[in-house]
């Protein structure tokens, strides 16, 4: 079928009022939060509102081997929705409902166009929580969070997405819906084909519904502020509150850059002449976070650390001001804002900090570096200009060593960003000839034509 | 140059947008449609587009171009500090120059940027309003379909003499410590004259003299904000003459767009004109709110206001509170009256979804838009809904007629105004 017969085939299985395919409504899918990635137009953009009608869609695509991006709310840091080769966009916005929330099994099931923020709100007054929270926590979509695995400020204590994802319905490249896992805490039922799917951005299949795992609200919660005059200082203390047993819910580094930014931006007393400074927070059973915040503010002072601590709300939401500002700062500096997501062993947050600061001289750029220090994966933020072609060029191989730097210390490409299109050139370097095997035979077996979300991780 | 003069200027605010998708959390019409064509981030990249000769400007783009509130929630959103509302501005400057008005709109505009032809025709309207529109306990209901009126719809009833016609040149007061220029806007002179009533109460028993030029006519953002720039401008040249010319502390509006035509909009419009740059930053510089110039400027005493028994709430006019930063001395001054209950909004700075000529052209998305405050006000409980803004006003009073709630509205200055 020609590109037109395809349209026409789509608009008869879903409606027209669920094909768009006008050029400037096809604009605004060429892209997501990416910089730096190229913006080809799809040629066709469907919005279907359940499974069926994916499965329509699906079917369509693999008889005419038509590219297929599912897409969400487009938030993604990997180009993972980019229409790279044309084709159609599967919005998934449509399918917005969440099907069932089910306290006694401390499960929700959803389908995946709904925003991880509604599941909250709506899970809320049973005194439970969805823990991932990734940064577009008000925005991005369980479906699109769940292909990129996202994470987020809580990982280290509560983990990422794939730890919550309890089952999975999918419908496979040729059209099949095949379900996995479900509401039980055990299932050793077959491979783990849960989280096969958890983060495979949309290459292996499309996610139509999805049972989460939700946990209680902690009952109380401490934040603190930490100032360290070196970085050495303030690694030790990361190293020291984990061996005092002390798993925070919240433990973020801030680097000179970064602090000095902020406090340009938004004057909130953070000191612009020490180095580094931590946001840490406790949280669970009140007698528990008393303790454990005792502990914390006993090992920040032996590593020479100021510390504040939030007496009450108020106070907390003082502390938090400083992080959450941290992203607007940088990006308000300059028109073009690099985040990256290497991760690397918690041990060596210290190490990939120095490197930073080196690499950033070498290059002659501006990086602001912050990032969830208690899990090892840092943003390192490189503040520049698209249209400056030369500055670009050492942007890319500022990137470069970046990763190479992240892999040698043991850590990886991506913490939670998830690789699409801005980190395959990279992914040989950490899995090796072997594994890229590997990682082809699976997207060779479920989707033999390439058809799912092509140019994305791996090539056919 | 202006961004509103030459479309490339608006580059500078493109490149600030990351693409994040921040504004979606925000966007009432995104919340609605879930269109990326609805929201900040989209148009943006329309915009880019268009800058970079990649889309033309089609029917298509200024229809997606028209569905943007103005609310700004998005730009108070943006960790980029984009100002999504001048990429709209731009956008539809860019697409009226091209493509020219349509034929209804620029019949509308010539006559708001002509004074006396505008008062004629509000006045031939106050007159033979019966004639379509038929009055009923709540307002009035078009009698027939008439191109872009739903029947449901309620409107205000047109004030029978404008404010401007009955209202004198000068305000006295007994010991005047301050002395302001009123400017009106169209909401007030020709809908709601009480609200010039209030105002005036209120002055006068705070010892301000308030003088009104009867010349000044629309402010002209409306035509700005469908992308008529050089209308706009004859507009605002036309005020800052008139405004200029008088010996005045400040000029006081009681509407957050109106208030903005003078602090943000003119200056813009007028930066390259050499003779009426400096005059119209000289303005901006002392427009305020009425609300900002009673608490922040004068400020009002207190211990002199009357009991008012009411249990209230308030709506945020969008361009009260992201637009003059008002809200909160407006808030400030309802909850100074003894005897008023204030019970706040679930969310007080939600756009209605009003957005002047947009509830008539979209009367079902705004709508759409409304319904979520019409919840949030019956969850209140108020016995009345106070706000800042005619717009908003006329949206409010018309869901709430829909929805048969009992609240009724009013303008800040009529709450503050009974409580002397």
């Amino acid at each position: 079928m020609s590109k037109e017969q395809v349209i026409g085939a789509l608009e008869q299985a879903l409606g027209s009022e669920n094909v768009i395919s006008k050029k400037e409504d096809l604009v605004t899918f060429s892209f997501d939060a990416t910089p730096d990635m190229p913006n080809p137009l799809p040629d066709v953009v469907v919005t279907p509102s359940t499974t069926e009608e994916v499965v329509k869609v699906v079917k369509i695509a693999h008889e005419n081997k038509t590219p297929l991006y599912p897409r969400g709310s487009g938030t993604n840091l990997s180009g993972g929705t980019i229409p790279l080769e044309g084709g159609i966009v599967l919005s998934t916005l449509k399918m917005d409902k969440i099907l069932e929330s089910d306290p006694d099994n401390l499960v929700a099931v959803v389908q995946p166009g709904v925003i991880i923020q509604e599941l909250n709100n709506e899970v809320a007054p049973h005194g439970l929580i969805y823990p991932p929270d990734p940064g577009t926590v008000a925005t991005a979509t369980m479906g699109g969070s769940v292909s990129e695995c996202s994470g987020g400020l809580r990982g280290l204590k509560y983990g990422v997405t794939k730890h919550y994802v309890m089952g999975l319905e999918v419908v496979m490249a040729d059209g099949q819906v095949a379900r996995f896992g479900g509401k039980t805490v055990k299932n050793v039922t077959a491979y783990d084909l849960v989280k096969l799917f958890t983060g495979a951005e949309g290459t292996l299949g499309i996610i139509t519904e999805i049972t989460v795992r939700l946990i209680p609200a902690p009952e109380a919660r401490t934040a603190m502020l930490a100032t360290f005059d070196s970085l050495e200082d303030a690694g030790n203390a990361i190293r020291g509150i984990i061996a005092s047993k002390v798993i925070p819910a919240t433990l973020e580094i801030m680097d000179q850059v970064t602090i000095k930014t902020v406090e340009n931006f938004s004057k909130i007393g953070l000191p612009t002449d020490k180095r580094a400074v931590l946001l840490i927070e406790v949280d669970g059973i009140p007698e528990v976070v008393e303790n454990e915040a005792e502990k914390v503010v006993k090992v920040v002072t032996e590593n020479k650390g100021e510390l504040k601590k939030a007496k009450d709300d108020k106070e907390r939401e003082g502390l938090w001001a400083a992080r959450r500002a941290a992203l607007p700062a940088l990006a308000q500096l300059k028109p073009t804002t690099v985040l990256e997501d290497a991760t690397v062993p918690r041990s060596k947050i210290t190490e990939m900090l120095m490197f930073l600061e080196e690499i950033a001289e070498k290059y002659n750029l501006d990086i602001g570096t912050f990032g969830h220090a208690g899990d090892g994966n840092l943003h390192p933020t490189i503040l520049t200009d698209v249209r400056n072609k030369e500055e670009m060029e050492r942007v890319h191989k500022a990137v470069d060593e970046i990763f190479k730097k992240a892999l040698e210390l043991g850590g990886t490409l991506s913490g939670e960003h998830g690789i699409g299109m801005a980190k395959s050139k990279f992914l040989e370097w950490e899995l090796g000839e072997s594994g890229m095997d590997v990682l082809k035979k699976i997207k060779n077996a479920l989707d033999p034509e390439g058809i799912l979300n092509p140019g994305k991780m791996v090539s056919k | 140059m202006s961004y509103l003069k030459q479309y490339p200027e608006i580059e500078n605010e493109l490149v600030k947008c990351m693409k994040c998708g921040n504004c979606q959390a925000v966007c009432p019409l995104y919340k609605e449609t879930k269109s990326e064509g609805a929201v900040a981030r989209g148009k943006v990249k329309l915009a880019e587009a268009v800058l970079n000769g990649k889309l033309e400007c089609t029917d298509e783009l200024a229809k997606i171009f028209e569905t943007c509130l103005t609310c700004k929630a998005c730009a108070a959103n943006c960790p980029c500090g984009v100002q999504p509302d001048k990429i709209v501005l731009a956008a539809r400057t860019k697409l009226v120059k091209e493509r020219g008005l349509p034929f209804i709109k620029n019949m509308i505009f010539k006559g708001l940027s002509n004074p006396n032809l505008f008062k004629t025709g509000m006045a031939m309207g106050a007159m033979t309003q019966g004639l379509f529109l038929k009055a009923n306990d709540k307002g009035m209901s078009p009698r027939y379909p008439v191109s872009g009126l739903e029947l449901r719809r309620v409107l205000p009833k047109l004030a029978d003499r404008p404010f401007l016609s009955t209202a004198p040149d000068v305000n006295k007061a007994d010991n005047p410590k301050k002395k302001v220029a009123f400017f009106t806007g169209c909401t007030t002179n020709f809908i709601y004259p009480q609200v010039g009533d209030a105002l005036l109460k209120v002055m006068k028993h705070n010892d301000v003299e308030v003088v009104i030029p009867k010349e000044q006519h629309c402010c002209g953002v409306p035509v700005l904000l469908h992308g008529d720039a050089d209308t706009a401008t004859q507009m605002a040249r036309s005020h800052v003459d008139i405004f200029s010319n008088l010996d005045v502390d400040a000029i006081i509006t009681v509407c957050g767009t109106c208030g903005e035509s003078f602090s943000k909009h003119y200056p813009e419009l007028l930066q390259d004109d050499k003779t009426y740059a400096e005059k119209a930053n000289k303005l901006a510089e002392k427009t305020y709110d009425f609300a900002q110039f009673l608490v922040d400027v004068l400020p009002i005493d207190k211990e002199i206001l009357k009991t008012v028994n009411k249990t209230v709430t308030y709506h945020v006019p969008c361009h009260i509170g992201r637009g003059m930063n008002a809200a909160q001395q407006q808030i400030e001054l309802i909850t100074s009256i003894p005897g008023i209950k204030y019970n706040p909004l679930k969310q007080p700075d939600r756009c209605c979804g009003g957005a002047g000529s947009f509830s008539l052209t979209h009367y079902e998305l705004s709508y759409k838009v409304l319904k979520h405050k019409l919840t949030d006000i019956k969850a209140s409980a108020a016995d009345m809904l106070v706000t800042g803004c005619g717009s908003c006003r006329m949206q409010l009073t018309d869901g709430i007629s829909q929805e048969e709630l009992p609240q009724a509205v009013r303008h800040t200055v009529e709450v503050l105004a009974e409580a002397y």
